[in-house]
């Protein structure tokens, strides 16, 4: 009988065991794929090739994220994306990211992709601009808000006294000198105008981050609630995107041609030299230099402040966030 | 090479030679047919360029006065609302190339309060349709077709563009800015446009079909490509992203000359075909665009290559035919000669009965046969001659060794003389030249007392002079008797010469009479070198002469003699000139200084000695040079009438 009782027993045990193995086995694989989306402040070129690859390659999988890249562009708001909830995670400036914080959005940056500025000003020397100097009374491109803080900071520095045109996207209007000066991305419009018969002898370069004028550009961002409600989530993302960055500039031809199948998709005409061009040129702009404090991804209170003070000299924003409620740090182990 | 054949260096000579000039007709002829295709095609190319663009730009240039017309009407009067939109409307349905035509006013250059206004027609699916490019979603103050014009205050053609609504049709805008006097102040009021497609140029661009893969393209002042076979690179690419894309620096130089208005003619890769192309370029005067046209060399150069190909294949088989011919005629000349090479040899081998081959051929080989053949004749003769000339010459070469026998053989030649005869010692030698000799020397006892001796030298040599010095001999023998004096011997001998001496020899000749009790010598000389008294201290003495002449030159001459006396051990020695006028390869002569020399270094030995010891002496000094005169030499050595010598015993012989 008590020999029964016990065969009984155990059978329950090593059916409850068996069912409990099972159970966990749902919800293990279950809990590895967590939803999120992601919106990167432009069309998918090679300045976002290290999230697509990362999604080509399966590396957000691996950390447990089903992750969608909503496709940018200039009928997409990232920070509206992202403040509406429609996106999880999103791409764009520092200096935005400052800007919003301090109107009240509680957003986080959790990465600081770009550690260096790409902003540049280019001149063509035919016109007699070599040096900062050769700009006053010179009719000098410029961008929206975001992009004029660096300019107009230069300008002060200088004490310049230049005459502004609104820019467009298109660089036409300094390549038929209707203005002397424009604005330039390093990793982009700078090459358009090589492409275009000028050789980079024939201009004059003025990069911001070599007169002071660091302003890191792109970082990712979350809503605080987010972040709160589920910090390894973020960490996975941004542990993600970093390996994927890392894996793009390590193959990079497979990282171009994502970029360019990614491109004719959406029907954006470019070049494969341009993309290469560009990806080049994040590789300079995302990988720390030696010596500096943040690794790959880090946002050091130096950059901050200075974006932040930056802002607040022009009168973009009234107060600078503490840095520690802007930035959240992710380190290795964030995702477990 | 060296040991080759003559077939095989004529061969490698004349083919080399050959080849040498035909590859350098070929390759003057490639190049210079290069040259003139070239210069044509750079001539046709230039030509067709400037065709092609003044074409486009008669368009381009017509579609420009439209907008330019309509700033002329809108800075001299405030045409505005419907009067404007008909203007607009009309322009766009009137002229086929304009798609869409606007005026975009600055703010409040239209009513003095209108921020935006620009009014735009444009057809859309065979209607003219409005629009306004001024509400809230257009921003048409930063476009380039507005924001370029503006800036510069010059009209300006757009970089070409996608129309997004117009069915991907590649589009340019030419904008024309406008002004108005506010308050007695010119301003810019807006800018004048008018789009039109670029289908049109695109079709007189595709037309340009050079050869099977020439093309052309036209790039805008951006570099970017308006048209180009390749369609993805159409609106995408530039010519400088394709410069680097392909690494291609001088595609970029290109580039950079084709958008800076630069016209020319280089070579260039197609980018299309890779081909290697002629490529001219030329801008349009109106937009600053480029126009290029690429001509593919190996199509143009299909001609010359084809021409090339049958002049290397005629070459060829002339160069075959050529070696048929040549290794034939080099064989009709080598066949015969190596034949008469194989004759000769066997020539050499001493068989003049070889065959020598018939060649008719009449050249220079059948005359070589011809002369082999009259060279084994003569040989053939010359042998037969030669056999029978040495026949000849054997017999009388021994005739005459008969006759030198026979002449020795008339001479005494047994020494001693006269071994019973101890009061002298004589001794002679004869040594001809020749075979028979002209010299003679005698020796005989005219009675118990006295002994005759002679020594004679016929003038000339051989034979003649042979037979008359046996004549000579055996008159003297026959006039010589007893107490007959040597002057009337001499006398008599001359005499029975010169009566009949037909060949005009005559004889020297030495005679003397010993009287072997007193040793007196009574001599007479007929012409002959005066011999030689070697007195028994060595003192060497001329016999004094006589001043006689040469027998059988003057008939009835009358020779005179003397008398000497040799005392004990004095010796007498009678000698032919063959000795002193022996030479050598110097053509020194021997003569009587080293004679009496010799004779004074030899006195006191036996005669036998002194004459074998002036013979040697003779022998070394001419040194193996043949002996060109009879050599005879006698010495009489007087030993006293009692027969015992002072110096040598006679014991010796």
């Amino acid at each position: 009988m008590a020999h029964a009782k016990l065969r009984e027993q155990c059978k329950f045990i090593i059916s409850a065991a068996l069912f409990l193995i099972i159970l966990c086995g749902v919800s293990v694989e279950g809990a590895a794929l967590k939803k999120a989306s992601f919106i990167p402040q432009w069309v998918p070129q090679a300045q976002f090739a290290g999230y697509y690859i990362g999604l080509e390659k399966g590396i957000y999988k691996k950390h447990g994220l089903d992750l969608t890249i909503i496709t940018g562009g200039p009928d997409y708001s990232p920070s509206e994306l992202l403040t509406s909830g429609k996106a999880d995670f999103a791409s764009f400036w520092l200096s935005a990211g400052i800007q919003m914080r301090a109107g009240g959005e509680k957003i986080l940056n959790i990465a600081q992709i770009m550690q260096r500025s790409a902003l540049m000003l280019v001149a063509k020397k035919a016109n007699g601009i070599e040096t900062p100097l050769d700009m006053n009374g010179k009719k000098v491109g410029l961008w929206g808000p975001v992009f004029q803080m660096q300019p107009r900071a230069f300008f002060k520095q200088y004490d310049l006294a230049v005459q502004i045109v609104p820019q467009s996207f298109s660089i036409n209007l300094f390549l038929r000198d209707g203005v002397d000066v424009a604005s330039a991305m390093w990793y982009n419009e700078y090459h358009t105008i090589m492409n275009c018969g000028i050789d980079p002898g024939e201009l004059t370069t003025f990069f911001f981050h070599e007169h002071g004028l660091n302003y890191p550009e792109d970082g990712i961002y979350v809503l605080e609630d987010t972040y709160r409600k589920d910090p390894a989530l973020c960490a996975a993302f941004v542990l993600a995107s970093l390996e994927g960055w890392r894996y793009a500039f390590a193959h990079s031809d497979e990282a171009l041609a994502v970029t360019m199948k990614n491109l004719r998709k959406e029907h954006i005409p470019t070049t494969l030299v341009h993309q290469r061009w560009m990806l080049e040129r994040m590789k300079d702009l995302i990988l720390p230099e030696e010596g500096e404090d943040a690794g790959m991804g880090g946002l050091m209170p130096a950059d901050y402040s200075r974006v932040a003070r930056g802002l607040r000299s022009m009168g973009l924003i009234e107060s600078v966030p503490r840095f520690t409620s802007f930035y959240k740090v992710i380190r290795e182990n964030d995702e477990k | 090479m060296k040991n080759r054949g003559l077939a095989f260096k004529l061969i490698l000579l004349i083919l080399s030679s050959v080849t040498l000039i035909f590859l350098l007709i070929f390759g003057y002829n490639y190049m210079y047919s290069r040259k003139i295709i070239i210069e044509n095609v750079e001539k046709n190319a230039v030509n067709l360029a400037r065709a092609t663009v003044n074409q486009i730009d008669v368009v381009l240039s017509s579609i420009e006065k439209v907008p330019e017309n309509l700033a002329y009407v809108l800075e001299r009067s405030l045409c505005g609302g419907e009067e404007l939109n008909n203007l607009l409307k009309h322009i766009v349905q009137k002229n086929d190339e304009i798609y869409g035509s606007a005026v975009a006013f600055e703010p409040r250059a239209y009513d003095g309060e209108t921020e935006r206004y620009s009014p735009y027609f444009y057809k859309s699916g065979g209607e003219i349709k409005y629009s306004d490019l001024g509400t809230a979603s257009h921003q048409y103050f930063f476009q380039d077709w507005y924001q370029i014009p503006k800036e510069l205050n010059l009209p300006v053609w757009t970089e070409p563009y996608f129309d997004e609504g117009g069915g991907n049709i590649i589009m340019s805008t030419y904008s024309v800015p406008f002004y108005r006097t506010v308050a007695g102040k010119k301003g810019s009021a807006g800018i004048i446009t008018s789009d039109i497609s670029l289908s049109w140029l695109q079709e007189i661009v595709a037309s340009i079909k050079i050869a099977k893969t020439g093309y052309g393209f036209l790039i805008s002042q951006n570099g970017t490509f308006v048209t180009h076979p390749k369609k993805e690179l159409v609106m995408n690419e530039t010519i400088f992203s394709q410069a680097e894309a392909r690494g291609d620096e001088e595609l970029r130089r290109i580039g950079r000359e084709m958008i800076h208005g630069k016209s020319g003619f280089v070579p260039f890769t197609s980018i299309l075909t890779g081909k290697l192309c002629w490529m001219v370029y030329a801008p349009l005067s109106s937009s600053k665009w480029s126009l290029a046209v690429l001509f593919p060399q190996d199509e143009l150069m299909a001609d010359v290559v084809r021409l090339n190909k049958i002049m290397i294949t005629l070459g060829l088989l002339g160069f075959v035919f050529l070696l048929v011919v040549i290794v034939f005629i080099a064989r009709s000349i080598t066949r015969p000669l190596s034949v008469l090479a194989g004759v000769a040899e066997e020539i050499a081998t001493g068989n003049l009965d070889v065959a020598i081959p018939e060649i008719t051929t009449g050249d220079e080989v059948g005359k070589l046969a011809q002369s082999f053949d009259y060279m084994t004749k003569s040989l053939k003769q010359y042998i037969a001659d030669l056999t029978e000339t040495t026949a000849a010459k054997e017999r009388i070469e021994s005739e005459l060794q008969i006759a030198h026998d026979i002449q020795m053989g008339i001479l005494p030649k047994i020494f001693p003389a006269f071994p019973d005869m101890p009061e002298f010692d004589l001794h002679a030698i004869l040594e001809p030249a020749r075979e028979v000799g002209g010299d003679l020397f005698d020796f005989f006892f005219l009675d118990d007392e006295h002994l005759c001796f002679n020594v004679g030298d016929v003038s000339g040599k051989g034979v003649p002079a042979s037979l008359f010095m046996a004549i000579t001999r055996t008159l003297i023998k026959t006039r010589a008797t007893k107490d007959m004096p040597p002057e009337v011997v001499l006398n008599q001998v001359n005499q029975d010469l010169s009566e009949d001496n037909p060949s005009l020899l005559f004889v020297t000749l030495f005679l003397g009479v010993l009287n072997v009790q007193d040793g007196t010598v009574e001599y007479c000389n007929g012409g002959h070198n005066p011999p030689y008294i070697i007195r028994v201290g060595g003192e060497i003495e001329s016999v004094a002469m006589t001043g006689g002449l040469a027998l059988g030159v003057m008939e009835g001459f009358a020779f005179k003699s003397k008398r000497l006396v040799l005392n004990e051990g004095d010796a007498l020695f009678i000698y032919s000139d063959g000795v002193t006028e022996a030479m050598n390869s110097r053509l020194e002569l021997f003569s009587e200084a080293r004679l009496e020399g010799e004779l004074g270094r030899l006195k006191g030995l036996p005669v036998s000695d002194v004459i074998a010891g002036v013979m040697g002496k003779i022998r070394d000094f001419s040194q193996g040079e043949p002996q060109t005169d009879d050599i005879t030499m006698m010495i009489i050595q007087y030993n006293g009438s009692d027969g015992k010598p002072d110096i040598v015993t006679s014991s010796e012989t």
